[in-house]
């Protein structure tokens, strides 16, 4: 099974396995990694999901959706590695896939 | 004690382990399975593309991990606020030091001759979806009764399966209480294209059948011949619980805007609450997600004496064939309406003002929108009119 990997603001950093077809978000939501709250569950419409891409992953994903990209610009400090967990899809080239967790969601 | 697991009562589980709080947690709960989300029901669920554990918020070891006993699948039937007892169905009599009612609301019933006919559904909890589940099947005739979220959401994910639908709304557009018309009209044809027939002021007088429904009639003398009918007309505060232990109940359980109760010890949240909105300067209630979520979390913090006021602007959202709709504000009190952008364009907003500051908005497949609204809003910022009618300004330039 594939493992993600999520780095809380506080430091603390989560190891979480993720089964294929399920969302990233949903994946952490699962261990209870605290900073990726997801209220909508899913659904794209609150962006407190949101995470930082770490570099060397941000190429292997799709493109985020023009509903995700319009969430993100007002997102709590975007960056050009901000995606939301809820639209990326556990696939097996993603594991090791490395996260950060911004310091507040919305 | 928390009396009532769903949205609200799982997430004050999550954040009164999290502020620290170490004694004794009891979530009480009506339907036996682990608190999950409702909004998919009426979407991926029903159309079967979700299990059943993808809508838990937590699976059973959080619960265990965070010392939390859950009864489950048992109704609490009595509040004795003077004595501070819940009594539940099966007998059982929990004490509380503090109590936290997530009571949530239920489905408006049919009152006309024939609601009660098997073959006529809500839907509101899991029970309910599995029902009306197994009642789809391409071909079948669905008579959906109210053109709200819970109808049009319905409508959407049933024709999507093959059924023949037909909505019917006793008002003169669709989800009239929550969208400006221009929205109604956009949605209305959306639904008409993808092959659903859409009736407005339509007064629903029957539900005929023999051991089941089998046809609608209504007050003009029209009949729809119906397989399966699903009623969404709106929701009730869930409160019995509350008045009957003499709890100040109007339009949902009175709180303050620290989710207390008329007594000290009980604090509530959630789709039940009749709660202040600092923002808006009125008393509100409100049946949505936000509002449950960062309810339950204010009301946990102040069960633990942190004093924290829930002051949100509300928002929601609704999956519509291939549409979302999403809602940002209270629009009551306007005095102007600003539509930004063509519906024909699919991607659209219309905002709502009152002396140029922004109250609400609605985003048509517009997230940009949506999203910058939610800060304008808070900010209480006054709005340029003129680049706010202009599409190709940002929203938040439009200031």
């Amino acid at each position: 099974m594939p493992r993600i990997v999520f780095v809380e603001p506080s430091g603390e950093i989560w190891e979480v396995e993720a089964p294929i077809g399920i969302s990233v978000m949903e994946a952490a939501k699962r261990r209870g990694v605290a900073g990726v709250v997801a209220q909508c569950g899913g659904a794209c419409a609150c962006a407190t999901c949101h995470v930082y891409v770490d570099a060397a992953w941000l190429a292997k994903l799709p493109p985020p959706e023009d509903m995700e990209q319009g969430m993100l610009e007002s997102a709590w400090e975007p960056r050009s590695n901000s995606r939301l967990s809820c639209q990326i899809t556990v696939t097996a080239k993603l594991d090791g896939l490395r996260l950060t967790v911004p310091e507040r969601q919305g | 004690m928390i009396i009532g697991a769903g949205q609200a009562g799982a997430q004050a589980v999550d954040t009164l382990r999290r502020e620290g709080y170490t004694g004794r947690l009891v979530l009480v709960g009506a339907e036996t399975e682990l608190p999950y989300q409702r909004p998919p029901l009426s979407k991926k669920y029903l159309a079967g593309e979700l299990a059943e554990e993808r809508l838990w918020f937590r699976h059973r070891a959080f619960y265990e991990e965070h010392h939390t006993e859950l009864r489950l699948g048992v109704r609490a039937t009595q509040l004795d606020t003077a004595s501070r007892r819940v009594l539940l169905e099966d007998g059982v009599a929990i004490a509380y030091d503090r109590l936290l009612l997530c009571l949530g609301a239920s489905s408006r019933r049919l009152t006309c001759p024939g609601a009660d006919l098997a073959g006529v559904h809500y839907l509101r909890d899991l029970g309910d979806a599995e029902r009306l589940r197994a009642e789809i099947r391409p071909g079948a005739k669905l008579v959906i009764v109210g053109g709200g979220y819970i109808g049009l959401e319905t409508a959407a994910t049933c024709r999507h399966l093959g059924c023949e639908v037909t909505v019917l709304e006793m008002g003169d557009r669709l989800m009239a209480r929550v969208v400006a018309p221009s929205v109604s009209k956009y949605f209305a044809e959306q639904h008409a294209a993808h092959g659903i027939r859409v009736i407005c002021d339509a007064r629903v007088a029957a539900l005929e059948g023999d051991t089941r429904v089998r046809r609608v009639r209504c007050a003009d003398g029209s009949v729809h011949d119906a397989d399966f009918v699903v009623v969404g007309i709106g929701a009730l505060a869930t409160s019995a619980l509350a008045q009957t232990a003499g709890l100040a109940c109007d339009n949902g359980i009175v709180v303050d805007e620290f989710c207390r109760t008329s007594d000290a010890a009980v604090f509530a949240a959630g789709d039940c609450t009749n709660h202040p909105s600092p923002h808006y300067g009125r008393r509100v209630r409100l049946e949505s997600v936000d509002n449950a979520f960062e309810q339950a979390k204010t009301a946990a913090q102040n069960l633990l004496g942190r004093g924290v006021i829930h002051d949100r602007i509300p928002w929601f959202w609704s999956d519509q064939l291939d549409n979302k709709l999403l809602i940002v504000g209270l629009s009551q009190g306007h005095d102007r309406i600003v539509l930004r952008g063509e519906p024909a364009s699919r991607s659209f907003s219309v905002c709502y003002l009152a002396d140029r500051e922004l109250l609400a908005v609605e985003a048509i497949n517009h997230s940009k929108d949506y999203m910058a609204a939610r800060k304008l809003i808070a900010e209480r910022v006054k709005m340029n009119l003129d680049k706010l009618a202009d599409p190709s300004v940002a929203l938040k330039e439009a200031v």
